[in-house]
């Protein structure tokens, strides 16, 4: 301050303008000095979820936009930990804590897409038209190369050209599911992440 | 994990070694930092690096990375020469006392019966001695030669501190320290639990790793008691769930095995698997298998499964040998594989040798991604520059990529790593046009169901005919779904008793895997979940948090596997006459006519200690092995072999014998071996892990995670950066002997140079989390250098010791 | 109900005195940060970014695990990394981690030195709270502070700084970073309870070898209502250059002393002037240029 230039003269004094100076002009502040910012989950939803990220599956509680009213469509717009649950008792970790970014990350996949052969990009399709072609893509390859025998006559049913990597992540209904389907097709080319 | 994340608290000394939970697990560890500030814990951390876990430890301890077995060899020794065992435990709950085989023999670190042509081993010498009654033989006494105590004894008295010291590089004095620490446990009023992940699996002697940590805390009796155990950290929020599950190349759900091509029989099959006792009046639990794989069968094909078609036995691939992972993509990259699905899984990030991997993904017919995320495997053909320089033009793959719902957006059970299925609920829609995987894979199933009902095609039987109860047939709900996993009865069930009386009724959810049958009245889709959804309903969904015994035992919260209960082998907490060992943290006891407690016995609840079954009831013997017979692969004893890129490219505890440098029953393929690189040109020894602050190559997507750790890094010791001229901050390349990658430097005291066996070593630390899409700043994949080979047993790659050099760019 | 009271006891750069008649009675708020139970996940940092709605750039790293580099306006909490080999311990190596961020002194220099009226204001639970509709992005805040913690937004030109999630208190719930720490390194509530809280952390260090384990709570501004708990009480600037004995910077003394006359002489001109110009010409924009110089100045101010 000892050398206070000019434009910190300026930049201090006039900054004042606002507040002080006019409160010395004999205005008070009429500003609602004792607000802090609104709590803003005070109507929101409430929804209990499992932290997707590791295995110690925290609790977190998710807060939407609105109260469930028909006209109001949920969004999620912050996650914080469930106090109410053994493990985590409310904490997050910086994963955990940030998971509304994953909700909303601009890496969100909206459309099915297909990407043809030697081409450099994706175009949009249809569900409709992505699932007829996975399966005929699947049937045919199937019914080409099932193996019912092995070279000594045994039965085997297999089918080893096609496979597949289950997620981790996802539920035990969708794993159970996907295993159901997978078996019945007589894949075994078949793991998930625990393999790694 | 043996117990359960908030059990940890009840630990008197954690040891924290081949994981690093503060860092991958930081909810899971404050019941470390809680034991700690409550119970006067102390914890140890054995890490090359000094960790975030390392951070708070009472004791670190560095260790060349791959050298775990050296070091439990080494504490495995102390304890048996110092006399620190729980004694009364070692001898009545573990196999020490049984008598082997005399032609099994351990020689130069090859064990009897290696076939080195086919790098495996006939393991018939690998057993017990089996007595005139069926039985194996026993010296209680444990004076026996061959008795499996003086066996592990002789076998682990070449791991001396000096050897540790040597292969390792831990200084001798913190061994000593360590190792005095952990044998404070064999009193049974203390306990220490071992917390492990990755650290441990991801290596070539992985599995062994992990048993040579299960068989210290057996000797000090640290297993089936609170604030004990070994604790795996699993990594995805539901790992434990579809393991569980069984969505492994060779597995079923509920730890069931598939068939192989030479089980034709049915009943041989079985007879396999229902293992009988190998001792008298032994449990043995895995002979109620066939009640288990009929209730999958009819959980599966429905009224198709009959007695007369052997429950729709041949509708299961039978399997010739393992397709795992590695195993696919090699074939994928010989052009054997025409068709993949990736749901949820980023192979080209998260498997070994990058390029290898985008040369099987370009062989393809057809990849089908089913993600939240743009993954890097569902661009594997777009050119990112340096970090994907590939040819669009060239790459001939059609993939079709799918929107899939995250987490938020659905309702569904979860397993976490202490076992506790726990449901969650729906929060929102997904974005756009987005579905569930549920969704996904019935409409998948419908049309292909739909293609063979009206086209046929190769045996169609199993397609057609799939038990498809769902009320909207591509829309099945989680709630139908985990009703069938836990299962029901398809008929009467009557008391065979009593058959006046009705245990359940037909249609009605049962209680429990003990309803099962193996006469086609029960259905049951996962043996382990059976329950989980019960005749009262969906116990997945309980939120009681109470803690009636102040252990931090919750039963009613959610449901875990087996049976609700939350510490495996519970029994083994108590001595023979039904005490328990630390009255202060009883987990359940005898009261005379019954097992009672804070947790579901794990054994029968009418059972007199005074019969003599043992603590380990799905093991033929009644008690743990330390000896493991024939279900290893590579030996009955953990022992130390060199990482398949060995910076000293021979093994010090067996210097003269080649064969036994790695793994010697490890599978590798021949383009994989040429692929390795030697200590002559790639002399640092590299090692890959996550950082706390993301999450695999998800969180690279999320603006959050991106602002607290926003670019790839690798990070070299002072020592090393001096050496290379390396400044903090300055950009290194890191390359093996199949690539590289470029990234910023992270210069750290945490990384010191260890002296192994006289020459000096420096670790590079490789943090995963980069790749080529994202919000994060664009990296190169981590496992661009990684070797492609895996455990002998689990087949998971080599992702934690290998060779690399550093540069200066 | 002291604790979701937010009673104002002192506003910056104003006479006029606040109401007075409620006083906290069963004490005032405190987060204590045990530095030896920290892990350095920066769960803290995540958790204030989502509660706050505030996105930092994504930077880049310079060689280390700190990220953001430095405190920002969108970064109000952060944590830094310091390796400290212990020569006590045979230099056994420490990783020293602090959550740094703002200490809500009780004599908070950045309210002393704040020329805007109610800018600053403090609560009497204890919270330090800037209201931005007020403040003039003068930086004075920034010399005010023994700590240099606020920081002045490139945005709006306002300063901002940790709030200890006054909102949240408000309703009665404890900030943002205290609920989100998983190893509980973090913990909340009444001064006097996180006083005792960290006796029995010292206590612990101490049957662990860390002698001089202990709070801190410095004096010099009154006492803070962020403390930490410290393995090496005696040297906290080991932890990134805690200081040992902050005081309020001879700056604001001056401002509040010497020169104030000065300077309201030079308000009453300036806002005449001011209003004229505003009136006339409309919003005074600044140049980037501006910007830089000003920022050059605050920094001058600060390390003065």
């Amino acid at each position: 301050m000892s050398d206070m230039t000019r434009r910190q003269f300026l930049a201090i004094t006039g900054g004042g303008l606002a507040g002080s100076s006019l409160a010395l002009l004999g205005f008070s502040p009429g500003v609602a000095l004792a607000e802090v910012r609104q709590f803003k989950l005070a109507r929101a939803t409430e929804t209990r979820n499992t932290c997707p990220y590791c295995s110690v599956a925290c609790g977190v509680l998710m807060y939407s936009l609105g109260d469930k009213a028909k006209n109001a469509t949920p969004s999620i717009f912050h996650i914080e930990g469930d106090p109410d649950h053994p493990v985590n008792r409310g904490t997050l970790c910086p994963k955990g804590a940030g998971l509304i970014d994953f909700i909303h990350s601009p890496s969100r996949l909206k459309y099915p897409e297909y990407r043809a052969p030697g081409s450099d990009r994706w175009q949009r399709v249809s569900w409709d038209e992505a699932m007829e072609r996975i399966a005929r893509l699947m049937k045919q390859d199937r019914d080409a190369n099932f193996i019912a025998k092995n070279a000594e006559g045994q039965t085997v049913n297999r089918w080893l050209t096609t496979g597949m990597l289950a997620a981790s992540a996802s539920s035990n209904e969708a794993g159970y599911i996907t295993h159901k389907v997978v078996r019945s097709l007589g894949i075994l080319a078949f793991d998930n992440q625990a393999r790694v | 994990m043996t117990n359960h994340w908030v059990d940890i608290r009840n630990a008197d000394l954690v040891l924290i070694m081949g994981g690093n939970a503060a860092e991958a697990h930081p909810c899971g560890f404050k019941w470390v930092t809680e034991a700690k500030a409550h119970n006067k814990a102390r914890l140890i951390v054995v890490d090359p690096r000094f960790t975030r876990s390392a951070s708070v430890a009472d004791v670190y301890a560095p260790i060349r990375a791959g050298t775990d077995i050296a070091f439990l060899g080494g504490v495995i020794n102390y304890l048996l020469a110092n006399d620190r065992i729980q004694r009364d435990y070692v001898t009545h709950y573990t196999d020490a006392s049984f008598i082997v085989r005399e032609d099994f023999a351990f020689h130069d670190g090859l064990f009897s019966g290696y076939d080195a042509e086919n790098r495996s081993y006939d393991k018939a010498s690998w057993e017990y001695e089996i007595g005139d009654d069926g039985f194996a033989r026993i010296d209680p006494s444990l004076q026996h030669p061959r008795c499996v105590l003086n066996l592990m004894k002789q076998h682990y008295s070449r791991y001396t501190p000096e050897m540790v010291e040597r292969v390792c590089g831990t200084p001798k004095e913190r061994f000593q320290q360590i190792c005095e620490m952990i044998g404070s446990t064999a009193g049974p009023r203390r306990a220490m639990t071992i917390m492990y992940a990755l650290g441990w699996t991801q290596h070539s002697i992985g599995s062994q790793m992990i048993r040579c940590a299960a068989m210290v805390q057996l000797l000090l009796g640290n297993i089936g008691v609170s604030g004990g155990g070994m604790n795996a950290l699993r990594g995805h929020s539901n790992i434990q769930g579809l393991t569980d599950l069984g969505l492994l190349s060779n597995s079923l759900p509920g730890y069931i095995t598939l068939p192989f091509d030479r089980e034709q029989d049915y009943n041989e099959y079985v007879a396999v698997r229902a293992q009988q006792p190998l001792r008298p009046n032994q449990v043995s639990y895995w002979q109620n298998f066939p009640s288990f794989f009929v209730s999958l069968q009819k959980a599966w094909w429905g009224d198709a499964a009959t007695a007369g078609n052997r429950w729709a036995y041949d509708y299961l691939p039978k399997i010739d040998r393992l397709y795992d992972m590695l195993q696919v993509f090699d074939l994928m990259a010989q052009g054997k594989m025409n068709g993949y699905l990736a749901q949820g899984f980023n192979p080209l990030a998260a498997a070994p040798n990058k390029a290898k991997m985008s040369a099987a993904l370009s062989k393809l017919k057809f990849l089908v991604i089913m993600d939240p995320l743009v993954t890097e495997t569902s661009e594997f053909w777009r050119n990112y520059g340096v970090h994907n320089d590939v040819d669009p033009s060239k790459i001939q793959t059609e993939v079709i990529r799918l929107p899939v719902t995250c987490f938020a957006e659905e309702d569904g059970a979860l397993v976490n790593s202490g076992r506790w299925l726990q449901w969650h609920w729906k929060g929102a829609d997904g974005p756009g046009e987005a579905r569930t995987d549920i969704e996904i894979m019935a409409e998948l199933f419908t049309r292909l169901r739909q293609l063979y009902q009206t086209e046929g095609g190769a045996f169609p039987d199993p397609i057609v005919n799939l038990a498809w109860p769902y009320v909207y047939a591509n829309r099945p709900t989680p709630e139908e779904l985990a009703k069938e996993y836990s299962g029901r009865a398809l008929a009467d069930l009557v008391d065979p008793k009593d058959k006046t009386n009705v245990l359940r009724k037909r249609g009605e959810q049962l209680a429990g895997f003990g309803e099962l049958r193996d006469d086609g009245t029960t259905a049951s889709g996962c043996w382990i979940f059976c329950g989980a959804w019960g005749p009262t309903g969906n116990l997945m969904a309980r939120r009681d948090n109470s803690d009636p015994t102040g252990i931090g035992q919750t039963l009613q919260w959610a449901w875990s596997w087996p049976a609700n209960r939350r510490v495996l082998y519970n029994r083994a907490s108590c001595d023979t006459n039904g005490k328990p060992f630390n009255p202060e943290r009883p987990l359940i006891q005898w009261n005379g006519k019954q097992w009672i407690g804070a947790d579901t016995p794990d054994y029968r609840v009418g059972d007199d200690p005074a019969a003599g079954v043992g603590p380990f009831i799905m093991n033929q013997e009644g008690v743990a092995r330390f000896f493991a017979r024939g279900n290893m692969t590579e030996g009955p004893f953990p022992e130390h072999y060199e990482p398949f890129e060995s910076p000293l490219g021979y093994n010090p505890l067996s210097r003269n014998e080649p064969r036994a440098v790695s793994n010697p029953a490890a599978r590798i393929f021949k383009s994989d071996r040429d692929a390795l690189g030697s200590a002559a040109q790639f002399p640092h020894v590299a090692t890959t892990y996550r950082l706390t602050e993301h999450f695999h190559y998800w969180t690279k997507h999320v603006r959050i995670n991106a602002i607290t750790q926003p670019e790839q890094f690798v990070e070299i010791g002072a020592a090393l950066a001096g050496e290379l001229g390396v400044a903090p901050g300055d950009r290194v390349r890191v390359s093996s002997n199949r690539g590289h990658i470029e990234a910023v430097a992270v210069v750290t005291k945490r990384i010191r140079p260890l002296n192994i066996d006289g020459r000096t070593v420096h670790t590079v630390g490789i943090p995963i989390h980069w790749g080529f899409t994202g919000l994060a700043r664009p990296g190169y994949i981590a496992n661009t250098l990684t070797p492609f080979v895996g455990d002998a047993n689990s087949q998971t790659p080599e992702f934690k010791a290998f060779l690399v050099k550093v540069e200066k760019v | 109900m002291a604790l979701q009271s937010l009673d104002i006891v002192r506003r910056s750069a104003t006479t006029t005195a606040p109401p007075s008649v409620r006083e906290p009675h069963t004490g005032t708020v405190a987060k204590l940060i045990d530095t030896t139970k920290c892990i350095g996940c920066k769960a803290c940092q995540v958790a204030c970014m989502e509660w706050n709605d505030l996105r930092d750039d994504i930077g880049t790293n310079v060689g280390g695990y700190q990220n953001p580099h430095d405190l920002t306006d969108q970064s109000w909490t952060l944590m830094r990394f310091a390796e400290y080999e212990n020569p006590d311990k045979g230099n056994d190596l420490e990783w020293l981690i602090r959550k740094d961020g703002c200490m809500h002194c009780a004599d908070p220099g950045c309210l002393k030195a704040c020329p805007a009226p109610g800018a600053i204001v403090q609560y009497a639970n204890g919270i330090v709270d800037f209201h931005e509709e007020n403040c003039i992005g003068c930086g004075y805040c920034i010399a005010g502070c023994p700590f240099n913690i606020p920081r002045i937004s490139k945005r709006d030109h306002k300063a901002y700084k940790c709030t200890l999630c006054s909102d949240r208190v408000a309703v009665g719930l404890e900030p943002a970073c205290i609920k989100s720490c998983p190893t509980g390194a973090l913990v909340w509530g009444t001064k006097e309870e996180m006083h005792q809280h960290a006796a029995e952390r010292v206590e612990d260090l101490k049957s662990r070898g860390f002698d001089r384990a202990g709070l801190y709570d410095p004096p010099g501004v009154g006492g803070t209502h962020v403390m930490y708990v410290l393995h090496h009480a005696d040297r906290p600037q080991l932890y990134n250059d805690l200081p040992e004995d902050p005081h309020i910077s001879p700056a604001v003394s001056v401002w509040k002393g010497a020169t104030k006359p000065l300077a309201l002489a030079g308000i009453v001109l300036t806002a005449l002037a001011g209003f004229f110009h505003y009136i006339r010409v409309g919003r005074n924009e600044t140049h980037e240029s501006d910007e830089r110089a000003a920022a050059r100045e605050t920094e001058h101010v600060r390390h003065e």
